[in-house]
């Protein structure tokens, strides 16, 4: 039977199941507005360990581990793990993953790489591939910081529309059976390059890939935007948030009522991090704390995660590219009883 | 290959309106506060090295002696305040004002040197330690190596 929907969708025959989330974070981000959501909240940004990068594949660690925990579950159990994260040749993941044992496949899509793993996890399950997948992915703000820009301690002005990377992890478990809510379609995106070449403006530039993923999802499902209670992107910021709206404005939608950015959802205005959130966390911590909690809970049924990734690199910023970007979407529903 | 053509004139156009869109919604920043934090905080830290300056002049040595002394003092306080992670902070307010002044050129060398120190002496410290500062060497001495023959020229 094939489950594939229009052009890019594809519509699961049995829906994967999201039987366990868990995240941990920054102690910033644990000053912000989805503070009581977190499992864990580090004291520092080391976390008394002797890098950054040490600190961030301990988050992941931790995540995998007590989202299998939490559903009494042995990470012996987990057929594959699929995971990411923001730094060159994904070293966080990978020495997290070296201590955790099981198999393993590595995802970048930069920010987007939460949404991804997400995807891909409930594919292996639907497939019939595997019975239970870990998903995770994680991002350290000063470790991107320092790959990605200037070292911490240099005293540079950012401008009011760089945003900032979240320090933290999420993991997903997918089964095929239990309780929870299930992952019924999930939308593959293309690469979309408006031409912006600015770095410190990714939620411009990762605005057009969501919209192209939203409206190709709205078009294969054949749903209306009002069909989710929410629709969340990952990490555009309160600019790249507004250029959604406007674009799908123009597409005939209007979605700014059931519309909302992770990365407008994790800091509060006085953290002084300009345009929100951004990294493979924002998306990752916002969905495995506050969204799962919503839908757990009833709050919310039905909603739409599209992960955004800027997918350019410092090699291609310095030789004077422009930012590709991509966006994946996943519709997450609770069961009805 | 005309329906090519129009088709990429039809994305190029449309990119270009994009941009224009990601223009208006972009937010500027706060020139006049920033130029004020500027122009306080320069002026802050240069009358700091005035002080300094006339500190080392009343002390009996001469003008060429006081203003070397001062610039030693006012480069082991900006790798100072580098150190105990307060030179950012200001730099995220003042701008230009703690970049341009000697000690932002302290700040430049000491951020990276203790950013990349877990990668060692050599190839952390060692290294790195120019990745930010490196250019502003290389195209000063250039431009003192051109303003030197001139010099020489009309000599």
């Amino acid at each position: 039977m094939n489950k594939k929907r229009g052009k890019q969708s594809v519509l699961f025959v049995n829906p994967p199941i999201i039987t366990s989330t868990a995240s941990i974070v920054g102690p910033m981000e644990g000053e912000g507005l989805l503070k009581e959501y977190y499992d864990f909240i580090m004291p520092d940004n080391l976390n008394n360990l002797d890098s950054w990068e040490q600190c961030e594949s301990y988050m992941m660690e931790w995540a995998i581990k007590a989202a299998v925990k939490k559903e009494n579950s042995n990470i012996d159990r987990i057929d594959c793990i699929l995971a990411g994260d923001l730094l060159n040749q994904l070293m966080s993941t990978h020495f997290a993953l070296k201590k955790i044992n099981r198999p393993f496949l590595g995802l970048y899509g930069a920010c987007s790489t939460m949404v991804e793993s997400l995807l891909l996890g409930a594919m292996l399950i639907d497939g019939g591939f595997a019975a239970k997948v870990a998903t995770a992915a994680s991002s350290h703000h000063d470790a991107a910081e320092r790959q990605y820009r200037f070292p911490s301690e240099l005293g540079v002005q950012r401008p009011p529309s760089a945003q900032w990377t979240v320090t933290g992890s999420g993991s997903a478990v997918l089964s095929i059976m239990g309780s929870g809510p299930q992952i019924t379609t999930a939308t593959i995106g293309k690469i979309v390059d408006y031409g912006i070449k600015d770095p410190n403006a990714m939620g411009s530039a990762m605005a057009p890939a969501a919209v192209d993923t939203l409206w190709t999802h709205l078009q294969d499902t054949g749903r209306s935007p009002t069909y989710y209670d929410m629709i969340y992107t990952g990490d555009l910021g309160s600019v790249g948030k507004q250029l959604v709206i406007e674009l799908m404005k123009e597409k005939g939608l209007d979605i700014s009522v059931n519309y909302e950015d992770c990365g407008c959802m994790i800091y509060r205005q006085e953290q002084d991090t300009h345009a929100g959130a951004s990294g493979c966390a924002s998306s990752a911590v916002a969905f495995c704390g506050y969204i799962y909690n919503s839908l757990l809970s009833s709050k919310q049924k039905r909603i739409l995660l599209l992960g955004t990734g800027s997918l350019h690199s410092t090699t291609s910023y310095q030789q004077n590219e422009t930012i590709p970007c991509i966006a994946h979407a996943v519709s997450v529903e609770m069961q009805q009883d | 290959m005309a329906h090519e053509s129009k088709n990429n004139q039809q994305e190029k156009l449309k990119q270009q309106q994009f941009q224009k869109q990601v223009e208006t919604l972009t937010p500027k920043p706060p020139f006049i506060k920033n130029f004020c934090w500027a122009f306080v905080i320069g002026g802050l830290i240069c009358l700091l090295g005035q002080f300094i300056t006339d500190f080392f002049l009343e002390l009996g040595l001469n003008e060429n002696e006081a203003s070397t002394f001062a610039t030693v003092v006012l480069v082991f306080l900006g790798a100072f305040f580098t150190g105990i992670g307060v030179y950012d902070e200001l730099g995220k307010r003042a701008g230009a004002g703690s970049i341009v002044p000697i000690t932002g050129f302290a700040n430049a060398i000491v951020a990276p040197a203790m950013e990349f120190k877990r990668e060692g002496y050599v190839f952390g410290i060692g290294a790195k330690m120019f990745v930010i500062a490196g250019p502003v060497l290389v195209y000063g001495l250039v431009t003192a190596f051109f303003v030197g023959f001139i010099y020489w020229l009309r000599q």
